[in-house]
């Protein structure tokens, strides 16, 4: 069977859930290899093994870390030149569809972004114009450099062969001209990210001000899920904009989408509409995110997201 | 500093967007244009630049005949010249191709910096910025909130998942901002004025150097197979809060198996 390149990304070896939803889409479409570049990289062998990965490609070189985006690209085209893959699968998160871009310079091969589904002919699903249409693309020269969304696929366990092999790339001075310095983390932890997480619960003008957003990470919390936020409230500095949902901001496909106090901007649904169930909550019975919710509260969040938040409690017991 | 801006004209949100039914690509004829919103912020920040350390800003633009109402904006915005790559070659081709052909035309100006917008709202690609520091072999500074440019080195915060990183290279190198970099100024009535008068440059596939068989939609290396539009979501139930509101969303998380 024909090999499927699967780049994992993953934070000090352990790999984000994205990684193991590629694994096993790749083992759908041949036999999966797990590419894992940086810090921590050989720590995720044994875990991209119980998602299908045959073989390992580690690269642990501080470069990875250190210059951005570039010397991982090398690495992964370095791959597709030495192995001639039927794929290339990349998540399809900032970073992820830069490598990908520069994947498919390098090695000449078609590029898709945001794809939500892959059919065993390589012919890929991507929902645009904020999910209005959907279209089905393939690519018609060289291997195929594929960004997948999260939560497209369901990850599921199977072991493979796991067998590791480390690789060393030769970067050129271009793969090392831009310098990471440092990085910072702002987010709070313990919430699931906020492109990967199932269950997400945004917050709009309607939350009033930045203290208020305790009512909406409490909400989120008690579902174990991440905090979004529309640009009404990010141009507010209420929270932070790497949180902001929209066209401007993140896409997420959760499974369910929790949206208190946002209106249902045209700009806001573009980057949510495609969540499989929609909640909202509005003290304006004519709000636009009405027309797509699956369920629809008119009332005022102050009072209706702690009574919610107090009941899951409750139930979850 | 001299800088490139690329800006791109792309579908108003508002309006209906439709692939067109003969070629499947972006019915562009048909719908309400405007400038890439994120290219203002672009524009924006290298005006910024060349109102603190002098220098010249251009507009680059690839796109059909009507993309020169989005590069008059850009030059009424402030900035002092444009080239605009406009030939039907060029239609269909995708995020890769363009790459090829946008960075033909910068090899040709002279330049400290480039700047795109994070991502074009009708692609949704953000790979603009990756795809020229490839092709030109120059620094890749992208998703930048802040940009620091002294002497011969440009440092950015680039905007991360959870937080942010601190990037640094030295020039020429290609940036790509985000929304929340700066607040974009309005055309002035005498810049709009001035826009009619700055020097625009006009350019076609040959001027490019590259083949007309590598560009466009039959030479695109991917290819819309076939495309569905999908009818809008319908609303649900929507329920009035009396007192239990907070009970009746619970209720129906726990019908739906969420809690
Ligand atoms: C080019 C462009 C790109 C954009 N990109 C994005 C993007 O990425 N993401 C994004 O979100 N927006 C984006 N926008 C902005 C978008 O058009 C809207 O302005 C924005 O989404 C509005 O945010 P909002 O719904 O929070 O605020 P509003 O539209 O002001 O809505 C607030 C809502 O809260 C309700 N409310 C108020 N108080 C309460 C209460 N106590 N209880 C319950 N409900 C209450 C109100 O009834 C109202 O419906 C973009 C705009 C442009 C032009
Ligand atoms: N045809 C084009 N002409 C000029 N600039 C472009 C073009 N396409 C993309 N860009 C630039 O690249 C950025 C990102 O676009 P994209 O990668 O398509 O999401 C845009 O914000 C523009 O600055």
């Amino acid at each position: 069977m024909a090999e499927i390149l699967v780049l994992i990304d993953h934070v000090e070896g352990a790999p984000k859930k994205v990684s193991y939803e590629l694994l096993t889409l790749a083992k759908t479409l041949g036999e999966p290899s797990a590419i894992v570049l940086g810090k921590g990289a050989a720590a995720a062998a044994d875990k991209v093994k119980a998602y299908g990965a045959e073989k390992v490609y580690v690269g642990e070189s501080d470069d990875f870390d250190g210059f951005l985006v570039a010397p991982k690209a090398a690495a992964v085209a370095q791959l597709v030149t030495s192995n001639s893959p039927a794929a290339v699968l990349i998540p399809s998160n900032a970073e992820g569809k830069e490598v990908a871009a520069r994947v498919a310079v390098k090695t000449g091969g078609g590029l898709l972004t945001d794809t939500v589904g892959i059919t065993s002919d390589l012919i890929a699903e991507q929902p645009i114009f904020g999910g209005s249409v959907v279209v089905k693309s393939k690519v018609q020269t060289g291997t195929p450099i594929i960004t997948v969304r999260a939560n497209s696929t369901a990850p599921a366990e199977a072991p493979g062969a796991g067998v590791v092999e480390n690789i060393t790339v030769e970067l050129t001075d271009a793969d090392k001209s831009s310098t990471v310095k440092e990085r910072i983390v702002e987010a709070k932890g313990g919430r699931p990210d906020l492109g990967e997480a199932s269950i997400v619960v945004s917050g709009g003008r309607g939350v009033g001000s930045p203290e208020n957003f305790s009512i909406i990470e409490a909400l989120a919390d008690s579902l174990g899920a991440a905090v979004g936020a529309s640009r009404a409230a990010t141009d507010a500095g209420w929270y932070p904009h790497q949180n902001q949902v929209g066209q401007t901001g993140r896409t997420v496909s959760p499974q369910l989408y929790i949206a208190a106090g946002i209106s249902g901007a045209i700009q806001h649904r573009a980057g949510m509409q495609t969540s499989k169930t929609i909640v909202a909550i509005n003290k304006d019975p004519e709000a636009p995110i009405f027309e797509l919710a699956d369920f629809g509260l008119v009332g005022d969040l102050n009072t209706v997201v702690p009574a919610l938040t107090e009941e899951i409690t409750k139930r979850k017991g | 500093m001299n800088i490139v801006v690329l800006v791109k004209q792309v579908p108003d949100t508002w309006a209906e967007r439709k692939l067109s039914d003969s070629d499947k690509t972006l019915d562009r004829a048909s719908v309400d244009v405007v400038m890439n919103e994120i290219d203002e912020y672009a524009v924006e920040e290298a005006l910024r630049i060349k109102e603190a350390q002098g220098g010249e800003v251009t507009i680059l633009t690839m796109g059909p005949e009507r993309a020169i109402e989005t590069i008059r904006k850009a030059l009424s915005m402030g900035a002092d010249k444009a080239v605009h790559l406009v030939d039907d070659a060029l239609k269909g081709s995708d995020a890769v191709q363009t790459s090829a052909a946008l960075a033909k035309v910068l090899e040709g100006l002279e330049y400290d910096l480039v700047i795109v917008g994070s991502e074009a709202t009708d692609s949704r690609m953000a790979v603009m910025g990756a795809l020229l520091s490839e092709r030109l072999g120059q620094p890749q500074l992208t998703g930048a909130r802040k940009v620091t440019a002294e002497g011969g080195t440009v440092t950015i915060e680039r905007q991360t998942d959870d937080g942010y990183a601190v990037v640094t290279a030295s020039i020429p190198a290609i940036l790509s901002v985000v929304e929340k970099i700066n607040e974009p100024r309005y055309p002035s009535f005498k810049g709009i004025m001035a826009a009619k008068s700055k020097p625009l440059d006009s350019k076609s596939l040959a001027d490019t150097g590259l083949d007309a068989g590598a560009v466009g939609l039959a030479a695109a290396p991917s290819q819309v197979v076939e495309f569905s539009n999908k009818p809008p979501r319908q609303a649900g139930q929507i329920v009035k809060d009396e007192g239990d509101g907070g009970s009746k969303v619970a209720e129906f998380l726990a019908s739906q198996k969420f809690i």
